[in-house]
């Protein structure tokens, strides 16, 4: 199939951006979106034109690291990640619009890569449990109830590539937060800091400069790994459990 | 070594080998054995604790005293960094990703071995060793192996306190699997996403300490360059692949975890940026590169579908435990639907061969004996050049025993990944799978404390060489990753650092300027050729050289060839390399060509060391070396050695050297899983 590209190209984070349109022949339905990209972009370098820039890695979905913006859409039109998304979702003649995630707390980088460095600042500031290596008693001493520990492990497959806030209107990470506070929160271990660790998150999150939750929902269609919508309310839960033992 | 008589008095197993080929002849030069490991003696159960007592220890003071640097962000570089941390050490951490928490290892599927025998099924600390030992064809080092066995159960303990989401049964228990090779059931698992939970616990660990003010992260860091100063690694050279600016990072230990270098073959399960460059400049630092040629062929992976295709993607071999692996026994059933071909038309060819393991025998013989059904024109799916690439791995009796609900919860995002990939729905059709490049095995020697040859370079994890022998089990590399961060490491390297702080070394000195000027000129060589080709159209032809003929079957003439056709390939690069823009800048094709350069010289030394190893082991397999049933046949009399090189400069020739493989604990047997 024959396509037409509509992509962000930004040199750098002050510079200012614009979209380019380019042309991409004799793709197969076979390839990923991404295979599609490198494709374009073995065009660009034979032509002398600087190749597209673009976050990627594992191509399996798992590490997170690829975010586009694909007509509107975060990671595209199905519920997977960029690197998962394959051509035979597109029609040939199609004009696809490709632009880097669109968050305050997302600066641009460089063309569609994005700096979340923002997620990892929330991680420090209370998105684990204290253990020193060594420490640890024998695993099985504290069993932990399989529906629980169930629910944990489903949240904590967040991969925090970030298309909750690209797709949230208010470029909230709330779907990131809930995923982490529930993963943490469901399993004994996670009880000792569960309340200090809800309200330093959520100021970490705040002060990144991402928005407020307004229940819009569209972060949960949006995950590629399907973390539902009731993470969030289970923050709001420890929230108000934590500022009501004064945290 | 070669005595009858160990310096403590225990009895060898085995006697050193004594090579009598020499098909590398012309290729390399021999150099000196290697006699010092550091190993300890004494009975082995004892070994690790012996020397954990007679390692020095660091006063609390004086750790804040001391600088690490550690290079990737996987299991081990992670575990390592929040372990290190939380001693109280400065750590500087860097990885090329835009987070720590991107790092390969988040992509491993299946499990994580530890001897809990919680199933009460015969396990112990012996048999992971024996079965890791004896999954390694006889290649790895005893008391590495043991070593790793015992911190084992250290591991999932620490993991469970973490907060990593094991799965558990019905009593809130944790529960286990069971994985190829081995006849127990000792594998902790998180749905098919083990390693993504692991990596995740030792990255939020590793945060707690940034937060702490012990460990300094640096993403988008790519080392460039290891400094060395009067023979002790004391900082590295990187580049900020946002803004290029190189910087110079000087420590009082260094720490490789940067992870294997399968993508040399182009096509693998690593990731887009996995790359040995990290290793490789330290190698031609004057680390030796131990075992270059033992690579893992993963059997489960996703068969290639065109020639666009960028990387393979794995499926977890925990499938093999449930799915049942066969091919037309006639090659003119191979074009038919599969769920048309009856029973005795089918053949079981795992469990036919293979009785007793069946399904689950080792991964090198799953992939062979898969290429090798292919060969014989009996494989399934599209055709890629002469042949179908594939066979089937069918779950048809799997869900009628456990109903496709039972099947959903322990393969859900396995069967959903294959199904987005290929466009076909495996509850209804058998899977279609070949074996794909998944693991390597070698990587920087390094002695029992994971100290390279060069002092004060430690190498943990995938890159270092030590702990998988020939061939790695299922579920071991998750296992040696956290092993080597959590409870190795830090309490091997205390031993060096107790010297420490060494003196301060200035960024005038001659051998950091030298190394940043190696750098420099390197980027702007790479910059200023301005040929034809991009960086990825050499890689993708190493890889094709890679795959033909250092893959899973080796031949002499086939690696010579090969070896003649890296060299012209490296003319070639230096020549007519096309690399657009600027170092300033974020250039993913600047990266890129840095990492073809590497993979390029490594493929070369991956070559020698395949044709000095005449023998079939583990993941290698030479033709020249096989039983009279085409079944790998060892030589140990000649080859029981670790294959350790040196860096002979550009116009030289590598230098070898030997380690000679003891065992006192256990009898060196040729495999059997018949």
């Amino acid at each position: 199939m024959n396509l037409t590209l509509n992509i962000w190209r930004q040199a750098h984070k002050d510079a200012a951006g614009a979209m380019h349109q380019y042309h991409v022949q004799d793709i197969s339905e076979d390839m990923s979106f991404l295979e599609m990209l490198d494709l374009l972009n073995e065009d660009l370098n034979e032509k002398g034109e600087d190749p597209v820039a673009f976050d990627h890695d594992c191509r399996e979905g798992i590490c997170g690291s690829c975010d586009l913006m694909i007509d509107g859409q975060a990671h595209g039109p199905e519920v997977t990640t960029t690197c998962q998304l394959h051509m035979r979702s597109f029609k040939d003649g199609q004009e696809i619009t490709i632009e880097p995630w669109r968050a305050n707390a997302f600066p641009v980088v460089k063309d569609l890569v994005v700096d979340r460095s923002a997620f990892d600042r929330i991680i420090q500031a209370g998105g684990y449990i204290s253990a020193n290596t060594g420490s640890a008693p024998e695993a099985n001493s504290v069993p932990a109830p399989r529906d629980k520990a169930m629910r944990a492990f489903n949240v904590a497959t967040c991969i925090g590539c970030g298309a909750c806030v690209a797709a949230c209107p208010n470029g909230s990470a709330s779907l990131f937060l809930g995923a982490k506070i529930t993963h943490l929160g469901e399993l004994p271990q996670g009880q000792p800091e569960r309340y200090t660790r809800v309200v330093d998150m959520v100021a970490q999150h705040d002060h990144e400069g991402f928005g407020g939750c307004t229940n819009i929902g569209e972060c949960t269609s949006a995950c590629p790994k399907e973390i539902p919508l009731d993470v969030i309310s289970q923050l709001n839960a420890d929230l108000r459990t934590a500022l009501r033992q004064g945290k | 070594m070669a005595g009858s008589t160990l310096h403590d008095g225990t009895t060898p197993l085995n006697s050193a080998p004594v090579q009598t080929s020499d098909d590398a002849h012309g290729y390399y030069t021999l150099g000196d054995n290697i006699v010092d490991t550091a190993a300890p003696t004494g009975p082995i159960a004892d070994r690790w604790t012996t020397r954990k007592f007679e390692n020095r220890l660091v006063n609390p003071a004086n750790r804040r005293k001391l600088d690490v640097i550690i290079v990737g962000t996987g299991l081990a570089g992670g575990a390592a960094a929040a372990t290190m941390g939380e001693a109280g050490y400065n750590v500087k951490s860097f990885c090329y990703q835009d987070s720590p928490r991107r790092a390969h290892s988040i992509a491993a599927q299946g499990g994580i071995n530890a001897a809990k025998n919680y199933k009460e099924d015969g396990d112990s600390t012996f048999r992971l060793f024996y079965d890791t030992v004896k999954g390694g064809d006889y290649r790895s080092r005893e008391s590495n192996v043991y070593r790793l066995a015992e911190v084992s159960v250290n591991i999932i303990d620490q993991c469970v306190a973490q907060g990593v989401p094991f799965a558990r049964d019905y009593g809130g228990l944790l529960d286990n699997r069971s994985f190829g090779g081995v006849q127990v059931s000792r594998t902790f698992y998180a749905r098919g996403q083990t390693g993504q939970q692991l990596l995740i616990g030792a990255y939020q660990a590793m945060e707690r300490q940034v937060a702490a003010g012990t460990v300094q992260q640096f993403t988008r860091h790519e080392m460039l360059e290891l400094i060395v100063v009067d023979g002790k690694a004391r900082g590295i050279i990187a580049r900020d692949l946002v803004t290029g600016e190189i910087e110079t990072h000087l420590a009082d230990a260094v720490v490789l975890a940067s992870g294997g270098y399968g993508n040399v073959f182009f096509l693998s399960t690593n990731a887009m940026g996995s790359n040995v460059t990290a290793t490789w400049r330290a190698h031609r630092k004057g680390a030796y590169m131990a075992n270059p040629c033992y690579t893992q062929i993963h059997p489960t992976c996703i068969p290639v579908s065109g020639e666009h295709q960028s990387k393979l993607t794995l499926m977890s071999e925990s499938l093999r435990n449930d799915g049942r692996i066969w091919v037309p026994k006639k090659a003119e059933d191979c074009e038919k639907d599969p769920r048309d071909i009856p029973e005795e038309d089918r053949d079981y060819y795992l469990e036919r061969i293979y009785p007793s393991f069946g399904n689950l025998v080792p991964r090198d013989i799953a992939s062979r004996q898969a290429k090798n059904v292919c060969d014989e024109g009996r494989g399934v799916g599209p055709m890629v050049g002469d042949f179908r690439r594939g066979v089937y791995l069918d779950f048809a009796d799997a869900i009628a025993r456990l109903g496709e609900d039972g099947i959903r919860e322990k393969y859900d995002n396995l069967f959903d990944m294959y199904a987005r990939i290929t466009g076909e729905n495996p509850y209804e059709v058998p899977m279609r799978i070949y074996p794909a490049v998944h693991y390597v095995m070698g990587g920087l020697w390094v002695d029992y404390h994971l100290q390279s040859n060069i002092t004060g370079l430690f190498v943990t994890g995938e890159a270092n060489f030590s702990d998988h022998g020939a061939n790695r089990l299922g579920a071991s590399a998750l296992m040696q990753g956290l092993a080597d961060g959590y409870f190795v490491l830090p309490n091997t390297i205390r031993d060096y650092l107790a010297d420490g702080p060494f003196p301060a070394v200035d960024e005038t000195h001659e051998a950091v300027v030298e190394a940043r000027q190696q750098v420099e000129s390197r980027i702007a060589k790479l910059l200023s050729i301005n040929g034809t080709r991009s960086a990825d159209s050499y890689h993708k032809e190493l890889g094709h050289i890679m795959w033909e003929y250092c893959g899973m079957e080796r031949s002499e003439p086939g690696l010579r060839k090969a070896i003649d056709m890296i060299k012209q390939l490296k003319a070639d690069f230096w020549t007519n390399l096309k690399v657009l823009g600027t170092n300033e800048s974020l250039n993913q094709s600047l990266e890129k060509a840095g990492r073809v350069a590497d993979f390029i010289e490594l493929g070369e030394l991956m070559c020698v060391d395949a044709l000095n190893r005449r023998e079939s082991c583990g993941g290698h397999f030479r033709a020249e070396s096989q039983t009279d049933e085409g079944e790998a046949l060892r030589h140990d009399e000649e080859f029981a050695y670790v294959a350790a090189w040196e860096f002979g400069g550009d116009d030289g020739q590598p230098v070898l050297h030997k380690e000679d493989l003891i065992y006192t604990a256990i009898e060196m047997k040729q495999r059997s899983y018949k």
